[in-house]
């Protein structure tokens, strides 16, 4: 290592630079702005290029981070894209989204020993700034192949070989964009009005912005993969149909989309919601320009937020944002065992989102008109370690508290929804209710027929559903097209 | 893709609309008992609506509805030829129907639209259906004549007594309950009160007691939990484990106040849509 690489690795992480919190809470604006040239070129500059780089062992999808980190340092913008593209469909969301803390960063040498080195490096940060600034590069003549592998020219389109994804979301579109890329026409089947899922439904504005997401859609368009809104698997099209019309294989990415609720009393009162319910009807709905677009959303000064993921601080930071006085995340454990995405976590507490640890929902309170009034919390405190790994909450005899509150927002996690799980005979399950799907090929019980993203492994993350969703594209493109990728 | 609308009929001016819309694929799935999930515009909010006939030949689905808010109000300003921007289903379990002997099938208001499906189910499936309807008076009847095309009896009911029995549906249905001790099921749809009625009636008649309950959704496949109620002291969702339930085992005030939830942002959005109505139209 050069005496040169070694001073710049010592610097401190690059910032990201971000609007003001008490600016941003009055806006449905991304909070993250994103590096600037400069800012990009001196992190990568503290990358020192490891000879055998272990930040990849932390990523999912087993990204070249070492490739297109070296490629913006020699300023080959479209260079870096391209090593990026290679692994990974969809940079701009999982620079936004990845909980790189625990992947990539979380194993890059740097992170080591944060005193003497200035802490890892900001890869997502990186990857973001790439797949941004290629974007924003593009020339509006320039192909849709270019932004979806890097390349100017895609393979010849092989309209015979059909293949169906069933859920328009990051696995799904994944599948499409990698066969369509290789020139199998791809219709994806989504259930909602909008292609994303999580990424429209469930991720705020504020976080990821819906043009980001738009602009992946649109590329894949444009390499003729067809999008088919409105169409519930297993309701308006089954598995068995889609082979019947000519598909040659099948991709189910539906999601784990059913929301658990605490089963306290009172839960069914007006003003208890589903952080699905709460999130959709902002996200999806757009409910935070209600009333010019049609879909409610309902109004609090006093908010509690139960569970302490990225979905609760996802709502929490949504209640600040459409005007309540108090929002608090209410967590059984302590802040150190939330699993939250570390910088969702500080962008929280920084925005006034109050923790409210070693509390468990009791019940939820309320009016002779079933209004919620409040919540009340058992109090607790950590006892031993559980299978999770994690301290187990035991409850402290006799310690109760209300906290008032108008709203409350339970995201205490997912099942698997059913609905085209019962509609395909055949498709074996696992005892949670999951898919059972080969591990390296996400090949379900039924031939050609493939499965990938929360729907098997239960709530995970988008790159792991992608990381999914690549592993059966591979798959199916080695038998459609005979050939080994 | 959009939804044609291939006919607009006005049941009862101003209120009552029936549209038959080609949707190919939802007509070749849909069951008695089914509902749809519509949009009337980029900016609009789904609403939930249930089928009142489908035609799987010609590929269309007829709904009908009732002007209640700012989206069916909307939604009535649809003619002929335009296009719905999404038009989601078929959704929902469908009623289980088998061969069982005689059912009475009770609608009331709009209701009477669904509730013809799946009496159209039933006497598909070879059961005697004996229908009873009811409205204020006999200019807001639905579906009377529709029915009687496969119902040997349609009972009426009007609150003015302008046609049929003078007194509501449920008066009529425990007079049929009373002469006639062989019913297997009765199924009821229309309003909140209506249906909570009509299970109190059955109740001790010991008859199974079918209703369909029309919660407020936003995703209709299980995503949200906005359509949750209480049936037999636990929680089920409406649009994955119903519409349909035992009427005896749900809680009807919850279902009531839960469907008021909104009612402050449903008027302003109302009220807002008026304004730009009559500033269309030049007033």
């Amino acid at each position: 290592m050069s005496e040169s690489s070694l001073k710049a690795a010592k610097r401190p992480r690059t910032d990201m630079p971000t609007q003001p919190p008490m600016e941003r809470i009055r806006n449905y604006l991304e909070v993250a702005l994103g590096y600037t040239e400069a800012d990009a070129m001196a992190e990568a500059g503290r990358c020192i290029q490891c000879k055998k780089p272990l930040c990849r062992k932390g990523c999912p999808v087993e990204i070249d981070i070492k490739g297109f980190i070296g490629q913006l340092q020699k300023g080959d913008l479209p260079g870096a894209y391209k090593v990026l593209r290679d692994y990974n469909s969809l940079p701009a969301v999982c620079g936004r989204v990845c909980p790189q803390e625990t992947q990539c960063e979380g194993e890059c040498i740097l992170g080591k020993n944060p005193e003497k080195t200035g802490g890892p490096v900001a890869i997502g940060r990186l990857e973001r700034y790439v797949a941004d600034t290629f974007a924003a590069r593009l020339a509006a003549g320039d192909s849709a192949c270019i932004q979806l592998t890097g390349e100017a020219a895609c393979r010849m389109e092989r309209p015979e070989l059909r293949v169906a994804c069933i859920g328009g979301g990051p696995a799904s579109l994944t599948v499409a964009g990698y066969l369509a890329a290789l020139g199998i026409k791809v219709t994806v089947y989504e259930a909602l009005h909008e292609v994303g899922g999580v990424l429209v439904y469930g991720i705020p504005e504020f976080r990821l912005p819906k043009d980001i997401v738009r602009r992946e859609i649109d590329a894949m368009k444009a390499l003729g993969v067809e999008f088919k809104t409105n169409w519930v698997g297993g309701k308006a099209i089954t598995v068995q149909e889609l082979f019947e019309e000519g598909y040659k294989a099948v991709f189910i990415g539906v999601g784990a989309g059913l929301p658990q609720f605490l089963k306290v009393p009172g839960e069914n009162s007006i003003g208890v919601f589903s952080a699905n319910e709460y999130l959709t009807r902002v996200n999806l709905g757009r409910a935070y320009d209600f009333p010019n677009h049609d879909t409610p959303i309902f109004k609090a000064d006093n908010v509690a937020v139960i569970g302490a993921g990225n979905v609760a601080m996802d709502a929490a930071r949504t209640a600040l944002r459409l005007g309540a006085k108090t929002v608090s995340i209410v967590y059984r454990r302590t802040k150190d065992e939330m699993p939250a995405r570390h910088e969702e976590l500080e962008h929280a507490i920084e925005e006034g989102v109050v923790l409210r640890c070693l509390c468990g929902p009791m019940e939820c309170l309320a009016d002779e008109n079933k209004r919620l009034t409040g919540l009340k919390v058992q109090k607790m405190c950590l006892g031993e370690p559980d299978a999770s790994g994690r301290r187990r909450p035991v409850a402290i005899e006799g310690e109760t508290e209300v906290i008032p509150v108008e709203l409350a927002v339970i995201a205490v996690g997912t099942r698997p929804n059913p609905i085209l799980l019962e509609a395909t005979k055949g498709l074996k399950l696992n005892k949670w209710g999951y898919i059972e799907a080969d591990a390296e090929t996400g090949e379900t019980s039924i031939h050609n027929v493939f499965a990938g993203g929360d729907i098997v492994t239960g709530a995970a993350t988008v790159i792991s559903a992608m990381g999914a969703g690549r592993k059966s594209a591979k798959e199916i493109a080695k038998r459609l097209l005979g050939m080994d990728l | 893709m959009s939804y044609r609308i291939l006919e607009k009929k006005v049941l009862i001016p101003g209120q009552t609309t029936l549209l038959v819309v080609d949707a190919p694929h939802v007509a070749k799935h849909a069951k008695p008992g089914n509902f749809v999930i519509l949009r009337t515009s980029d900016k609009g909010e789904r609403i939930p609506l249930t089928i009142a006939d489908c035609d799987p030949e010609a590929g269309t689905v007829s709904i009908v509805f009732l002007v209640v808010g700012k989206s069916t109000a909307e939604l009535n300003t649809f003619e002929e030829g335009m296009s719905l921007p999404d038009f989601c289903g078929p959704l929902g379990k469908p009623t289980h129907i088998e061969k069982q002997g005689t059912v009475i099938c009770v609608g009331g208001g709009t209701g009477v639209a669904a509730m013809h499906h799946i009496a159209k189910g039933h006497a598909a499936m070879g059961n005697q259906v004996v229908a009873i309807i009811g409205a204020r008076n006999k200019d807001l009847l639905l579906f009377c004549s529709e029915l009687g095309s496969f119902c040997p009896e349609v009972l009426v009911a009007t609150d003015d007594g302008s046609v049929g029995h003078k007194g509501f549906v449920t008066e009529v249905l425990k007079q049929r309950l009373d002469e006639d001790k062989n019913i297997s099921e009765v199924v009821a749809i229309g309003p909140v009160p209506m249906m909570e009625a009509v299970a109190k009636v059955t109740k001790p008649y010991g008859v199974k007691t079918t209703v369909s309950l029309n919660a407020i959704m936003v995703d209709g496949i299980g995503m949200c939990g906005a359509c949750r109620c209480t049936v037999g002291g636990e929680t089920k969702f409406a649009c994955v484990d119903g519409p349909e339930f035992d009427g005896h085992t749900v809680d009807f005030a919850e279902l009531r106040m839960r469907l008021g939830q909104f009612r402050p942002q449903e008027q302003e959005s109302m009220a807002l849509f008026q304004h730009k109505c009559k500033c269309a139209e030049g007033k």
